[in-house]
């Protein structure tokens, strides 16, 4: 008994040692690429360092400069970071909230027992498509047909509808409903297949119970669909914040990274960017980006409790 | 009674038939709301520039092949160079991220040691940590060691890939049954083959689905390559169609611009008709615990 205890022992130590040989590429990888990053972007933030054309300022030590310098209000009596932050919220609200209703609606036609839709195959490959084509190819497609003198306004004038070529970049309204169209069409797909795997999940009996009562869809949908399938709903919306809070390439390309206009539309990374291509700021793009782990931080350990949650089922 | 039921169950019919066909209104005006931008591409890339600067129509232009050319040869771009790039850095991303992730999977799932749940748990933590928050330091020391324009920065950080490790393990659970492995060691095979020759091809399904999600976010990547690659050889397509962006458009070629925004996605959209199906299943096994 005790023999044999210590050669199973034996077996499963040396067996550990595989465990290590196998996730150590990961982890070396993990630290190089991404924890040492991390690490200098937080040390980063305290200093001041940038190029002032050729010449290079710092590093020198500025404590809390950075975050103070951001948080506090510029020469047009604004506060940047909150503007683009602003900026930034306002424009996923706009795309997510057509996202979420359209997706929610899809996903309850398609898993309609009743309703029985054919070519379902076919229309969510469709509606899952423009997920895969590339954010700044799809940007500059927006932009080129809706330009001043794109094929979207020479029909608009030639149909009457407007009396002269609207220019969509140069009016907030427009701009910002361009990038929120660019934004639905992208993920509206996406979140409908989750949701209807989500209602899929859902036990059947509890409609066929619903049905046997006298229930109509509409009741079915609010007593039942809604509140079993919220946990998939929020974990949804959260990770849908979590990427809208990083929305980049698409207000990047179709303003040429100028949020037109009037900075309306340049959003928090996009912020982040400009500091890191021009002069190489790397003390204020390294407070942006720990005030920005902060705010997705909190956001992901939601997230990360409701995967947790739903991994020890 | 008969009467009231029948002619009720007739309204009910009616009234289903009403819901359906405003269903599939819906659904086909989502549906083409998706396909217009692709149609319009499509159209827009076959005109030439005076017929895109002249009147507005539908007609199929009959300069699509012109386009091509003047595209695929337009020496300022280059965008043969960067389709090479980008597929260099896509593939090799899509490989390395799969395969390392399974790796680490397995070592996970079928190991028992010391820090197992602590490990897990933290590579649960970190998956939803923004690339952009590393991205600070990561330029700097680019810059620093001389590392930038070079394809390999882009790839190798795949190696970890919190995500797609996640993934695989569900996978692991749900099809690798431990006898197995426990089979292949009665038969004196090392644990490295094992790993290969007998866990990796079990594992194919969610291999492929992982590769092809990994290697389009790679080819549409635009924030770092865009930081880190400044030499015109060294430039992925999203740079190059970020920069059309910039570009004078009174002496541009649209119908040149419109090519390559369908060269640029074109890859994609070839392997996405073939794999559709999976692709689609591999969404929701992906973010949902099936």
């Amino acid at each position: 008994m005790a023999e044999s205890r210590r050669i199973k022992h034996r077996k499963t130590v040396s067996y550990a040692k595989w465990a290590y040989i196998f996730i150590i590429p990961f982890f070396v990888s993990y630290i190089l690429f991404t924890l040492v990053p991390q690490l200098l972007t937080i040390y980063n933030s305290f200093f001041e360092n940038y190029m002032n054309g050729l010449q290079q300022i710092g590093p020198n030590f500025v404590g809390l400069g950075n975050y103070k310098a951001l948080l506090s209000p510029g020469q047009s009596g604004t506060i940047d970071i909150l503007k683009y932050f602003g900026n930034t919220m306002a424009l996923w609200i706009l795309g997510a909230v057509p996202q979420f209703l359209i997706a929610l609606m899809l996903a309850v036609i398609f898993t309609s027992a009743r309703l029985n839709i054919k070519g379902q195959g076919l229309a969510k490959a469709i509606i899952y498509m423009p997920n895969l084509i590339m954010a700044s190819a799809f940007s500059m497609l927006i932009f080129a047909l809706f330009s001043k003198v794109g094929p979207i306004n020479k029909y608009l004038v030639a149909s009457g509808i407007i009396e002269q070529s609207f220019d969509f970049l140069t009016v907030k309204v427009s701009v910002r409903s361009l990038i929120a169209l660019l934004n639905f069409l992208m993920w509206f797909g996406n979140t409908t297949i989750v949701l209807m795997a989500g209602i899929m999940g859902i036990d059947q009996s509890l409609f066929e119970s619903a049905e046997i009562d006298g229930s109509n869809s509409i009741q079915v949908f609010f007593d039942i669909t809604l509140p079993l399938l919220m946990p998939i709903l929020s974990y949804a919306l959260i990770t849908s914040l979590i990427g809208g809070i990083q929305m980049f390439d698409v207000p990047q390309v179709l303003t040429n990274g100028r949020g037109t206009p009037n900075l309306t539309s340049t959003t928090v990374i996009m912020m982040l960017n400009n500091f890191l291509s021009g002069s190489k700021n790397y003390g204020r793009a390294g407070a942006v980006s720990v005030l920005l782990f902060i705010i997705t931080g909190i956001l992901s350990t939601i997230v990360y409790r409701m995967l947790a949650k739903q991994y020890k089922d | 009674m008969t009467i009231a039921n029948s002619s009720r169950s007739r309204k009910a019919k009616a009234q289903l038939f009403i819901l359906r066909v405003l269903a599939y209104l819906f659904i086909g005006i989502l549906v083409a709301m998706c396909l217009f931008f692709f149609v319009m591409l499509l159209l827009m890339s076959s005109k030439s520039n005076s017929q895109l600067q002249g009147a507005f129509s539908l007609k199929w232009g009959g300069h699509f092949l012109e386009n091509l050319h003047n595209a695929w040869n337009d020496a300022s771009t280059n965008i043969p160079r960067g389709m090479v790039n980008s597929f260099i850095v896509a593939m090799s991303s899509a490989l390395i991220t799969t395969y390392f992730s399974a790796l680490t999977a397995y070592g996970i799932h079928v190991y028992e040691f010391r820090f197992k749940r602590a490990i897990f748990t933290f590579i649960m933590a970190i998956m939803m940590i923004p690339a952009q928050v590393s991205a600070v330091g990561f330029i700097q020391l680019a810059y620093k060691f001389g590392l930038t324009n070079k394809l390999w920065l882009l790839i190798l950080p795949g190696m970890a890939a919190p995500v797609v490790f996640f993934y695989m393990k569900q996978y692991l659970e749900s099809v690798l049954p431990l006898e197995m492995v426990e089979a292949a060691r009665i038969d004196g095979s090392s644990e490295f083959r094992i790993f290969n020759e007998v866990v990796l091809p079990i594992m194919k399904p969610a291999v492929a689905v992982q590769m092809i999600f990994s290697f389009v976010s790679s080819w549409n990547n635009y924030f770092m390559p865009s930081l880190l690659l400044t030499k015109p050889e060294k430039r992925t397509v999203p740079i190059m169609i970020a920069m059309l962006r910039s570009a004078d458009y009174s002496k541009f070629d649209m119908g040149k611009v419109f090519m390559f925004i369908l060269l640029a996605i074109l890859p994609v959209m070839l392997v996405y008709a073939v794999l559709s199906k999976s692709i689609i299943k591999g969404v929701t096994s992906g973010s949902v615990k099936g």
